[in-house]
């Protein structure tokens, strides 16, 4: 089961809107049967160029991203289609939580399922944190979920939220399944009464 | 608690037990509401496909469990199958096996594993070659397997589609489709419901494909984020069951969790003949049942939108997200109305598919027509592009692909005699599947090609690394074939 406390990283900027699963994981890449090793795929047509090295300019492999655990957004992250290969693709990569103003809904359920936190910061907060790492490229961003705050080194804190249930499971290694397993009665009950 | 009162609107206050849709078909599916958790919902209907669920049923092995309820889960092939005749083995060749299908090692791999889940848990299985093959969105309505009042869930954000009957059908990850495989059921917050009204009808040459196009265009691609959209009004009774099911569709292409449409006459009348519809006096309990789950005419929404449907024209995207949607008469907008974030996004779209702000799409020269997926392969959807194609041929140098939504609609397509008119035309028609919607089969454009697609996203390399997609309906698609550029359909009518 994942979990999740609190994350101290340097961070990954993508400043773009509407980031969709496509792009987090291209579909040609979906002929898997595992959730392990999609990392090499993550951003793949951002990434790659034609001869399979790194695009100039593509945040992932610029020098100060590497062993960042945070990736910051724009709107609307991981729109799209309902693919977890897309978190799977994130976290094998290494990022542990996600910055963004908004989050599409499949992909916001499917990464905390993952222990990835999608962190939704207002826009204020979104300019603060592309504006430090401009001056700071080592600059660093704490995601605290038992406190749900998420804070911009040397800046204050802001809060945010998570589906309750989700953190609660992240927090405390709690297994969604076998919350729902435990339900057994209940589910029979349910079937009983409609003759389902 | 005073907040939530407070924001209560003045028609709930005067009708206190005002229900929409939404709110009869999820309370009716709550099985239990533990504290701090969200509330725990029963799924009647669980769809399965060879791409999302290989590392679910793999997580029920792992614990050692079973499917809960093999009778309520069905699976199909189709997103990384082949669609070109020619990867099938000839008819003289036997029956069609993952053996003598030409498939590459990895797709292969992915449908045996879905043979062999669906074997070992006992799972209904339409595999290629049956009868009932094809996309999981056509095939559920067809058989009859989709049915108002139901919950549905897929491994796929197109699940969406079955809400056409008054269905909650939304598209879940893949660990959820282990909790329902495993369970029945998932945790669901309950989702803000939306009315998109759509007042008036639909002029010559508009589609339920421009409709759902101009609804986006509208309320943009985030714009249905947490809510499930009801789509009412003249506009959207007026529909054909097909035609609805392309709405539905695409509610996830504005960010919707599910649209709904309310059953009525229409939505019986479509069930009444299907196989796995209830058959008797089962058919009119359930009738009884359908009949009450349209919304209260003064139930509450948590947003309004109406839209005018006499005013939309045929529709095209000229961007890399649905939402990116003009008249097909209209010009590339620029983005000086935008915010600076948006015009980045703006600039970056136009850049990818080469257009300038202010250019007209009409002329535009395209290289593929795909007509498929499963916003728009279903009959009504080939007739269309048949009525178009009938007489005339492809233009040259435009590669034409036509792939019908299931086994039965080819079937269909064929007796009508719309596969002569496809490929009299030029056209090529091909074997049910996802093909070049998600392109993970090889049915794929070049980098660079642009396409009108009859598909549900744009985004950058959707239909292939470097391909250009322009969203538009099966008429409109039909008519870029027949010249060659993109066309005002209406001129060929």
């Amino acid at each position: 089961m994942a979990t999740f406390t609190k994350l101290t990283s340097r961070y990954v900027v993508l400043d773009r809107n509407d980031v969709d699963t496509d792009q987090i994981i291209p579909a040609r890449f979906l002929k898997v049967t595992t959730k392990e090793g999609l990392e090499r795929h993550l951003f793949a047509d951002w990434r790659w160029d034609e001869a399979g090295l790194p695009r100039e300019g593509f945040p992932l492999d610029a020098e100060e991203a590497r062993g960042a655990a945070i990736l910051v957004a724009g709107d609307n992250f991981g729109c799209g289609s309902s693919r977890e290969h897309a978190p799977w693709a994130l976290l094998s990569f290494g990022f542990r939580a996600i910055v963004a103003r908004s989050f599409a809904d499949i992909f916001c359920a499917n990464a905390l399922k993952n222990g990835l936190v999608p962190v939704v910061v207002d826009a204020e907060m979104h300019a603060a944190i592309l504006a430090s790492r401009a001056s700071e490229p080592r600059a660093s961003l704490t995601v605290d979920l038992a406190a749900e705050e998420v804070t911009l080194e040397g800046a204050t804190a802001q809060r945010f939220s998570v589906d309750p249930f989700a953190r609660h499971c992240l927090l405390s290694g709690l297994d969604e399944l076998g919350y729902l397993l435990s339900h057994e009665k209940e589910i029979a009950a349910h079937e009983a009464a409609r003759r389902t | 608690m005073n907040a939530a009162k407070a924001a209560k609107t003045e028609s709930e206050d005067l009708h206190p037990s005002s229900k929409t849709m939404l709110d009869r078909v999820f309370s009716e599916h709550l099985v239990a509401q533990g504290p701090g958790a969200p509330p725990m919902l029963y799924v009647d209907l669980h769809l399965l496909h060879e791409v999302t669920s290989p590392q679910a049923f793999a997580g029920l092995r792992a614990r050692g469990l079973r499917v809960r309820r093999p009778d309520r889960t069905v699976a199909t092939m189709d997103h990384s199958i082949p669609t070109n005749r020619a990867s099938f083995p000839t008819s003289t060749a036997g029956p069609v096996t993952l053996a003598n299908l030409t498939l590459d090692d990895a797709a292969r791999a992915q449908l045996r594993q879905l043979e062999d889940n669906c074997r070992e848990f006992g799972v209904e299985l339409h595999a290629l070659g049956g009868e009932h093959q094809g996309i999981v969105h056509v095939i559920g309505p067809e058989l009859g397997l989709t049915q108002p009042g139901m919950t549905i869930v897929c491994g796929d954000s197109h699940t969406s589609t079955h809400g056409a009957f008054g269905a909650l059908a939304f598209g879940i990850g893949t660990s959820e489709v282990e909790n329902v495989l495993a369970t029945q059921c998932l945790l669901a917050t309950k989702p803000r419901a939306m009315e998109i009204r759509v007042d008036g009808f639909l002029g010559r040459g508009v589609t339920a494909k421009d409709l759902v196009l101009a609804i986006i265009a509208e309320i943009g691609v985030g714009g249905g984020t947490g809510h499930v959209l009801e789509f009412t009004g003249d506009a959207v009774r007026s529909l054909d069951m097909e035609a609805r099911m392309t709405v539905c569709n695409m509610s996830i292409e504005a960010g919707a969790r599910a649209g709904m449409i309310a059953p009525d006459d229409v939505t019986f009348q479509y069930l009444a003949r299907r196989e796995r519809a209830p058959k008797g006096a089962a058919w009119d309990e359930a009738l009884h049942r359908w009949r009450a789950l349209p919304s209260d005419p003064e139930a509450r929404f948590d947003r309004r939108v109406q839209i005018d449907a006499s005013r939309i024209e045929p529709m095209i995207t000229y961007g890399t997200h649905p939402g990116m949607g003009i008249g097909v008469t209209g010009v590339v907008p620029d983005a000086s109305m935008l915010s600076s974030a948006e015009q980045a996004a703006h600039a970056r779209a136009l850049e990818y598919m080469g257009l300038r702000p202010g250019e007209r799409l009409l002329g535009k020269k395209i290289d593929v027509v795909f007509i498929g997926s499963c916003t728009n392969s279903r009959i009504a959807d080939l007739r269309a592009a048949a009525r178009v194609l009938d007489g005339r041929r492809v233009a040259a140098g435009v590669r034409t692909l036509i792939v019908p939504g299931s086994m039965a609609v080819k079937r269909q397509a064929e007796a009508e005699g719309l596969d002569r008119i496809f490929e009299d035309a030029g056209a090529e028609w091909r074997n049910p599947g996802c093909s070049m919607c998600i392109a993970m089969n090889g049915d794929q454009l070049r980098p660079g090609e642009w396409s009108v697609s009859t598909s549900n996203r744009n985004f950058e390399g959707r239909q292939g690394k470097g391909g250009r997609t322009f969203l538009a309906s099966p008429l409109t698609a039909a008519a870029a074939a027949v010249t060659g550029c993109i066309t005002d359909v209406r001129g060929l009518l």
